[in-house]
């Protein structure tokens, strides 16, 4: 029972506890470069799950047999093999959705949240529990995605999954698309807002400050009393 | 001349590695605390772009593209599969190489920017201007160019970055937007102001 609690946990704690991009700064950019609509944000998501949960598999196996000086080449090569696989499934099935995906399929193999799973946990892990740890973090990216895909797709568009639900006014509807969200910087500020909401859920993630305000040193003058200048 | 000019500016300006594609944004927003740190990553990450992109662009030219090998009467064979795993080994290699050439020649830079070397080889912004330039199809001096001018685009951006965050930490931020939060925000209108750049034709 305890055994099956701490696997549920591994697999749980990475999505809101110790969110890969809320927390631990991992995998940024391609969090807010696929999210204009919601397709390819679902297309990368399991992508990328996949990827770190077999990367961090593979890797625990053989991790008796790393020399740790060239670690970095042996994961970078296991990362990319699968990346590869990846990629020309989506190249064979989803053709019009790689093509939008563009780069980033590719830059799978550079995002640190593969990168750093492999090299925090499963270098130190068996197998399983790496998988595991693989698929939560995948999981903790992928919640985070499709709400920003969610966001921007319904408020830049007016749709979801290409769907019409709020019917814009140049269909005879009533929604003003607000492009701002189709453009770039869009993300930075739903992401950084989704982080001030869970820090406030979760207080235990707030930073500590490096400089606090001193109080008030000057004595309090009335505003009637105060010398005029 | 006039052509490699401006796809100079387009690559620092207009299409900013960081700002407008969202490349290299895990140590973008890592390490730009300070300005110091963050320059010596901006220079680190300048000059090995400079070095791979090219590399990776004679790579693909002359060994991954179908009927590259003819030479090797194996005129038919389409490597291009191959193609992410090469960039990213050269992208290691030449990282380490730069490393243990910098160790042993130039000990004051190597002392500088040691720390960010290794950092460099999982900096989405390299891997990601070589997709970039294969995806373009740009040819060897263009990929120069191109890598160089990508490199001091990220520079520009992580520094300017690092300034503002350095004035940030004086200011009194809400408690749960303090740190990565406002961070983020800042970026979001750092790249706002970036976009004003995108009317401007070459």
């Amino acid at each position: 029972m305890a055994m099956q609690s701490s696997w549920r946990q591994r697999l749980l704690e990475p999505i809101f506890d110790n969110n890969p991009i809320a927390l631990q700064i991992l995998g940024i950019c391609s969090a807010l470069a696929v999210t204009t609509s919601l397709a390819p944000t679902v297309v990368m998501c399991v992508a990328l799950t996949v990827v770190t949960g077999l990367s961090n598999f593979f890797v625990s196996l053989i991790r008796a047999w790393i020399p740790s000086n060239i670690r970095i080449i042996v994961q970078m090569t296991i990362i990319s093999s699968l990346v590869i696989v990846v990629d020309e499934v989506l190249k064979a099935s989803f053709y019009d959705i790689s093509k939008q995906l563009s780069v980033f399929v590719g830059l799978i193999i550079t995002n640190c949240i593969v990168m750093g799973r492999a090299e925090a946990y499963a270098m130190k892990n068996p197998p399983l529990p790496s998988l595991l740890d693989g698929i939560g973090n995948g999981l903790g990216y992928s919640i985070l995605l499709l709400v920003v895909g969610t966001v921007r797709e319904l408020f830049g568009s007016g749709s979801l999954f290409g769907y019409t639900v709020l019917v814009p006014v140049t269909e005879g509807g009533w929604f003003y698309p607000t492009n701002l969200f189709l453009l770039a910087p869009s993300a930075f500020f739903i992401i950084g807002l989704m982080i001030w909401g869970l820090r406030t859920w979760k207080t235990e993630q707030i930073e500590p400050t490096t400089h606090t305000l001193a109080p008030n040193t000057r004595p309090l003058v009335l505003a009637a009393t105060a010398p005029s200048r | 001349m006039e052509h490699y000019l401006s796809l100079f500016v387009r690559t620092v300006f207009i299409e900013n590695m960081a700002l407008s594609f969202f490349l290299g944004m895990c140590t973008f927003l890592a390490i730009s605390k300070q300005v110091k740190a963050a320059l010596g990553l901006g220079i680190a990450v300048v000059v090995v772009l400079t070095i791979t992109v090219p590399l990776n662009n004679l790579i693909y030219h002359y060994l991954l593209v179908p009927g590259a090998l003819a030479w090797a009467g194996l005129g038919e064979v389409d490597l291009r599969f191959l193609s992410l795993i090469s960039y990213i080994g050269v992208i290691a290699a030449s990282v380490q190489i730069m490393e243990m050439f910098l160790d042993r020649y130039v000990p004051t830079l190597y002392n500088a920017l040691g720390v960010f070397l290794p950092l460099i080889t999982v900096n989405c912004a390299i891997l990601g201007a070589t997709l970039l330039m294969v995806e373009r199809q740009l040819l060897f001096a263009e990929s120069v160019v191109y890598g160089f001018g990508a490199g001091v685009g990220w520079l520009l951006a992580i520094v300017s970055l690092a300034s503002i965050r350095e004035r940030l930490k004086y200011s009194d931020v809400p408690e749960g937007l303090r740190g990565l939060g406002i961070t983020f925000i800042t970026v979001g209108l750092m790249s706002l102001g970036f976009m004003a750049f995108g009317g401007i034709s070459l």
